[in-house]
């Protein structure tokens, strides 16, 4: 008796856990066979365009082909790591560029582009210069720049504008006084995914730059010895924490998640009437929120200028680019339909059409004429403008920083929304993990 | 096998008894204590799950250890276990009772029961958040302003969602315990308590409860190590916020060696948490006292 229970705990305990790593295992690629793998987020409208463009590279090549797998983008930032970290990374990985792409260049772990792309300069002529500055580790390319340029942009909602008789802000303190008139007739302020994490710190992103220009991050970037401990740095925090103490952020706020979408339903539904979102918002609000956008009911700007801030108010933060890198376990075959897939696959005319009916601008050069064409010209002129007209285009903060540094911000960034610890805690803990 | 063919049944205790444990031995080897000798090693080392790995000395210890997360987090553990298990523990033994009797009506109540048990903890943590969402959820969709509270979003109500949702899950299981071990219980021992005139709740306190010793400590036993590891659930609910309200010891691991990329520390944690789950079930096997697993009336 005793022995056949002790047979079925051990089937209990072991089974779940072999269940679940045969689960990890068969979802990693295996290296056999000449197909390459590529990793990227899901979620539409930008899935659709991905698929895309892998569907027609595929068609085109039969014999070389890429197998695509998709995933959540918060999922998405963990697996990728353990993946690699695991020798079981895909081909061609997606990314952001910065801090995390440095680790992986570090560790060996990603291919030189260098040569490259200096043997295909045809390529790198084509697409935005200040793209290449997040692909690029101690003077060497180890990603392809590709996809869309997504400055972080103020949107608002016209209609509850109009309903409030209120006018878009001009500085952070049109914003303060327009929040208690949005809640005086029930309407969040602001729609805010605090679950994510990152939501939250496109405030901050902001907020540094208007308050104290440009060098005031790059000085964290840079391992400055208490750079988070800057005046303007301290004033910025208040400022975000004034607004939450203001209830500028829907209720509830800290339980939302972006993944889900939730937040950009906020906007759309007319429950919140501002949103700091990234420029990849206007394709969700088009597709999701019915006639939202078509009806004009979308407006956008810049953030704007913060009474006494250094910040030039054309400077925006966001991503420059998204990256693919090829993984350097992968074989010497896959390697080669990668690179062919970079060079023949990657923002080709199809690809490119798409991005901009979704509302993104590709960073592929000389696409003014179909961009003015397109139905969402208005919008793409002014990411357009707001891209290639900014002082400083920064990008964002997770994915400059180390993973490890970048976990650490994004842990307190929640506890500073949470008002559970203040500015200065908040520096005290960050500048522990400046250079890390 | 061979016992099986040709030879007279002769009983061989001794020799036979290994070879069934053989599966499970081999079961447990590979993914217990291999992973378990590899994660303590790695809490001396210095990895960021993507480069080489760099041995550290006691370094991950120290940061581990002078962190106040980890307490935090220990607290936060030890709450969701005392608290869960004081939720789950009565209401088992209540409907485990009661669907122990032979009605037909209490069968199908004990199927209905068991409903939640056959869901995925990441499916009913799906469901729950979108129940629960302050926007979009129950409440708002229903207009019922008790229910559209910041469900996930303070810290006191989110670790009241947490408990909530894991009794909601486990207590069919621990019912089904219970159920089992209520009608091992003799019909004797009633008969005789209704002559000597005992009431329904005396019969409770003074036979069934008692009875049942064993099965509460196996049904307490399986609550509190398996509320050691709750993860999935609440990582989809809450991700251990907001904060860091309700970020166990399982979830300050996982984000520490796969976010933040310090193996070294998640694997320290590891280690702690295979102490602290050890310590625990020996504490309740000593509760229990020596012979438990000799009883004959302890049920499933």
């Amino acid at each position: 008796m005793a022995l056949s229970r002790r047979t079925l705990l051990g089937l209990a305990a072991g089974v779940p856990v072999s269940v679940a790593l045969a689960g990890c295992g068969s979802s990693g690629p295996g290296k056999s066979g000449g197909a390459a793998t590529y990793w990227y987020l899901n979620g539409q409208p930008q899935e659709g365009v991905r698929a895309g463009a892998v569907d027609a590279y595929n068609k085109a090549h039969p014999d070389g082909r890429i197998n695509d797998t998709t995933f959540q983008n918060d999922a998405y930032k963990t697996k990728i790591k353990t993946a690699i970290g695991a020798g079981q990374a895909p081909t061609i990985i997606w990314g952001w560029g910065g801090g995390t792409l440095r680790t992986y260049a570090q560790a060996g772990q990603v291919e030189d582009l260098t040569s490259w792309f200096d043997e295909h300069s045809e390529v790198k002529k084509s697409l935005f210069p200040s793209s290449f500055g997040a692909a690029t580790v101690d003077g060497k390319i180890y990603a392809m720049p590709c996809e869309t340029v997504q400055p972080i942009i103020l949107y608002y909602n016209k209609k509850v504008f109009d309903r409030v008789g209120a006018e878009p802000p001009k500085s952070w303190d049109d914003i303060m006084a327009l929040v208690p008139r949005f809640n005086a007739k029930g309407i969040a302020p602001f729609a805010l995914g605090g679950q994510s994490r990152w939501t939250n710190m496109m405030w901050l992103e902001f907020l540094f730059d208007r308050i104290g220009g440009p060098e005031l991050f790059q000085a964290v970037i840079e391992g400055e010895k208490n750079a988070w401990s800057h005046p303007d740095a301290l004033t910025a925090l208040a400022k975000v924490q004034d607004l939450v103490k203001a209830d500028g952020f829907i209720k509830g706020f800290s339980s939302i998640t972006a993944d889900s979408n939730a937040d950009q339903a906020l906007l759309y539904t007319g429950k919140a009437a501002m949103m700091l979102h990234g420029a990849w918002s206007y394709g969700i609000q088009q597709a999701d929120g019915g006639d939202f956008v078509s009806s004009g009911g979308l407006g956008y700007m810049n953030f704007p200028p913060v009474e006494g801030g250094k910040g030039d108010p054309s400077d925006t933060v966001g991503n420059p680019a998204q990256y693919l890198s090829i993984s350097s376990k992968a074989s010497a075959e896959q390697k080669k339909i990668a690179k062919d897939f970079f060079a023949t696959g990657v923002l080709q005319d199809q690809e490119v059409k798409k991005w901009i009916d979704n509302g993104s601008v590709p960073i592929k050069l000389g696409t003014e004429k179909l961009l003015a064409a397109s139905k969402s010209a208005d919008f793409l002129q002014f990411t357009y403008d707001v891209a290639s007209k900014a002082k400083v285009f920064g990008q964002s903060w997770d994915q400059a920083l180390s993973p490890t540094a970048a976990e650490t911000l994004l842990d307190n960034i929640v506890k500073l929304f949470q008002l559970s610890i203040s500015p200065k805690q908040f520096a005290a803990n960050l500048n522990a993990v400046i250079g890390k | 096998m061979s016992a099986l063919t040709g030879r007279p049944p002769r009983r061989e205790p001794r020799s036979v008894l290994p070879w069934l444990a053989a599966p499970a031995l081999v079961v447990f080897v590979g993914f217990a204590v291999i992973p378990l000798i590899g994660v303590f090693a790695l809490s001396f080392t210095t990895w960021d799950g993507i480069g080489a790995i760099h041995p550290s000395g006691l370094t991950s210890w120290r940061a581990v250890l002078t962190d106040p997360g980890l307490p935090h987090a220990l607290w936060v553990t030890f709450l969701v276990m005392a608290v869960s298990w004081a939720v789950q523990t009565p209401l088992s033994v209540l409907l485990g009772v009661f669907l122990a009797g032979r009605q037909r009506y209490r069968a199908v109540l004990g199927v209905v029961y068991f409903v939640p048990l056959m869901l995925s903890s990441a499916a009913i943590a799906i469901a729950y958040k979108a129940l629960l969402d302050p926007n979009f959820g129950l409440g708002a969709g229903l207009k019922i302003d008790a229910l559209s509270k910041d469900w996930l979003g303070r810290p006191g109500l989110a670790f009241a969602v947490v408990v909530f949702v894991v009794s909601w899950q486990f207590v069919p299981f621990h019912t089904l315990i219970y159920q089992g071990g209520v009608q091992q219980i003799p019909a004797s021992l009633y008969e005789a308590a209704q002559i000597d005139g005992a009431g329904r709740v005396r019969q409770f306190f003074s036979i069934t409860l008692p009875q049942l010793k064993y099965t509460v400590i196996t049904s307490s036993t399986l609550m509190v190590v398996g509320s050691l590891t709750f993860f999935d659930l609440i990582f989809i609910l809450t991700e251990g916020g907001p904060g860091d309200a309700t970020r166990v010891l399982a979830l300050d691991m996982y984000k520490r060696g796969f976010q933040a990329s310090l193996m070294g520390p998640a694997s320290a944690i590891a280690v702690i948490l295979v102490l602290v789950g050890l310590a625990l079930a020996l504490l309740l096997r000593r509760l229990g006292g020596r012979d438990a697993g000799a009883s004959q009336l302890e049920g499933a």
